[in-house]
């Protein structure tokens, strides 16, 4: 589904603060996996979901998309195939717009818009039984504004949005690192049931060691721009969090403990 | 009295036609979230057009969609400067602002104004048409108010469409809109384009109203219709839909005009007007800001959770 060959990142080029963040990075990602991606702050996690989504160009190396090849297309062309949940709560919605609204944007991801209605009659029920899966009680409350929601809430509906047009690729950057644990806990587990009810392919970067053996089919860590570890199948289902740390220490010191 | 009467009645025509101006103002700061001071240069502009193809014997009529499209055109200069050259916000305002004034007096001939003194405008074609009692400002009010609610109506329904929609998202979080497969460059565009076209158009209204189109006339523009947007806050609040948000805005307008035919009869010399103006905004844009430092914020207990 993903490949990513020989894939290179260097920012600020040419200046004192240059610094190359991905160095020749290699990275095949099947259909239907479901991915975690740990690894230092600084290791270049993000800045690698960055270049997937066409945030950044990178400086070499390709990105194929399901065959396409997407290396060099703008943001918002590529978004057509991605779904995208950020960290901050902030960043997945529209604040002063309505939920309704706001899924109805994101149910036109990868569509053409026109001067149709932004919000179609029929669309509504839609919406109301998508939300009904979070069991937050949202789908009683679709002129809301999101802004108006609390962060877990805000989270939930940015996953709903990033799935409700089935994405080629769903990257998650720590999208419950902002959330209280039993929030966070909650959000993954929605995160979970979207993604095998959607049979989505999956990226997930988190910081927490147990939630990236416990989640997902695969497991990659990451140390200076490098993919330093990868295991999957049953390896990955028997590893403990002991074990990554022993990985870790043998590579960086820099991750925390969860 | 009377005299006060007459003041404030074409006050109420001029704030309608400036009213247009308002609502371009609206689109760029409240909904693209955008300060864009190209609408001191395109206010100017859309008088400049519609004064010069006049005095060419166009239709009167005819220069206003002109001065439209000269106004759209302003606003996807600026919008590319942003966007495609990467200029800040604030910045490229100033340079098709201040591109605009040359390109003003070049339109119109290098000469500072352009009188329409006896020439056929849109006004004196209206006043044959409507009842006789109308004075001058009936008929400018008359006017203003077909357009405003003529564009109320279309920017309602734009903003309601998916390409609207998106641009509202553009305006409120454009990483969002982005992520969501939306262009947002061109969002943008289509916001100033949009904006700017209005602003002209009310420059065009207002000269041809005024019977006269100066280089100068768009001066504080921007700040003008910021004034007008924020006193429609103060007074109707943000919590309602968009149809009454525009019309807020209107009536900010007019309100705005009213408070300056008052000041002026008190005593206010004109001079003083933009310090005036600009006193005012300044006030009220740090209203927000002086509240959260004094009033401490009622708890609501409902969102607790
Ligand atoms: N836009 C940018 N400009 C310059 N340097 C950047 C930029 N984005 C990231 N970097 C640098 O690239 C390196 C990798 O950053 P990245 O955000 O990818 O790390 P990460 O693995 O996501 O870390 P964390 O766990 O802290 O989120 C860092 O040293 C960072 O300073
Ligand atoms: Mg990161």
């Amino acid at each position: 589904m993903l490949r990513i060959r020989n894939l290179t990142k260097v920012f600020n080029i040419g200046t004192i603060n240059e610094q190359r963040v991905l160095s020749g990075l290699n990275l095949h990602i099947s259909e239907g996996d479901f991915v975690t991606l740990i690894g230092g702050n600084g290791a270049g996690k993000s800045t690698l979901l960055n270049l997937i989504a066409g945030v950044y160009m990178p400086e070499g190396g390709e990105i194929l998309l399901a065959g396409e090849d997407i290396t060099k297309m703008p943001e918002y062309k590529r978004a057509a195939f991605l779904g995208r949940v950020f960290q901050d709560p902030m960043m997945g919605t529209a604040a002063d717009m309505e939920i309704i609204e706001n899924l109805a944007i994101a149910n036109r991801r990868g569509k053409r818009r026109g001067l149709g209605w932004g919000v179609r009659k029929e669309e509504k029920l839609k919406f109301q039984e998508s939300l009904k899966i979070l069991d937050l009680g949202l789908e009683h409350r679709l002129n809301v504004k999101a802004g108006l929601l609390s962060g877990g809430q805000r989270q939930a509906l940015a996953l709903l949005m990033a799935t409700i047009q089935k994405p080629k690729l769903l990257l998650l950057d720590e999208h419950t690192a902002a959330l209280d644990p039993k929030t966070a806990v909650r959000v993954l587990e929605l995160t979970e049931e979207l993604v095998e009810k959607n049979k989505l392919t999956t990226l997930m970067v988190t910081h927490n060691m147990k939630d990236a053996i416990k989640y997902g089919n695969r497991l990659i860590m990451m140390d200076k721009g490098k993919i330093v570890y990868d295991v999957s199948g049953e390896e990955k289902k028997n590893l403990k969090v002991t074990d990554l740390l022993e990985k870790f220490e043998g590579f960086s010191d820099r991750m925390l403990l969860a | 009295m009377e005299g006060l009467l007459l003041s404030i009645n074409s006050a109420v025509a001029q704030g309608v036609l400036w009213g247009i101006m308002t609502l371009g103002v609206y689109i760029t700061y409240k909904i693209l979230n955008y300060a864009d001071l190209t609408v001191d240069g395109s206010f100017a502009l859309g008088g400049a057009v519609s004064a010069i193809l006049i005095i060419l014997g166009w239709d009167p009529f005819l220069s206003l969609v002109i001065a439209f499209c000269s106004g759209l055109l302003a606003g996807v200069v600026t919008g590319v400067l942003h966007t495609k050259l990467k200029i800040p916000a604030i910045l490229s305002g100033i340079l098709s602002m201040i591109a605009l004034y040359s390109i003003n007096l070049t339109i119109m001939g290098g000469k500072a104004n352009i009188a329409l003194l006896g020439m056929e405008t849109i006004f004196t074609k209206a006043q044959l048409i409507l009842p006789a009692g109308f004075d001058k400002a009936m008929v400018s009010l008359s006017i203003g108010a077909v357009f405003v609610l003529a564009i109320m109506g279309i920017l309602y329904w734009f903003f309601g469409t998916e390409i609207g929609a998106l641009i509202r998202a553009t305006g409120n979080n454009e990483n969002m809109a982005r992520a969501m497969g939306g262009n947002t460059d061109m969002m943008k565009i289509l916001g100033l384009l949009l904006s700017n076209g209005l602003v002209a158009l009310s420059g065009a209204l207002v000269a041809q109203s005024q019977g006269y189109a100066d280089v100068g006339m768009g001066t504080g523009t921007i700040v003008m219709g910021l004034a007008a947007v924020i006193i429609g806050e103060v007074l109707f609040g943000t919590r309602i839909n968009y149809f009454l948000r525009m019309t807020s805005v209107v009536t900010g307008s007019v309100i705005y005009r009213i408070i300056i035919a008052l000041v002026l009869r008190i005593g206010l010399k004109s001079s003083n007007l933009k310090l005036f103006t600009a006193i005012v905004v300044a006030m009220a844009l740090s209203i927000p800001e002086i509240k959260a430092k004094f009033v401490k914020p009622k708890i609501n207990l409902e969102k607790a959770e």
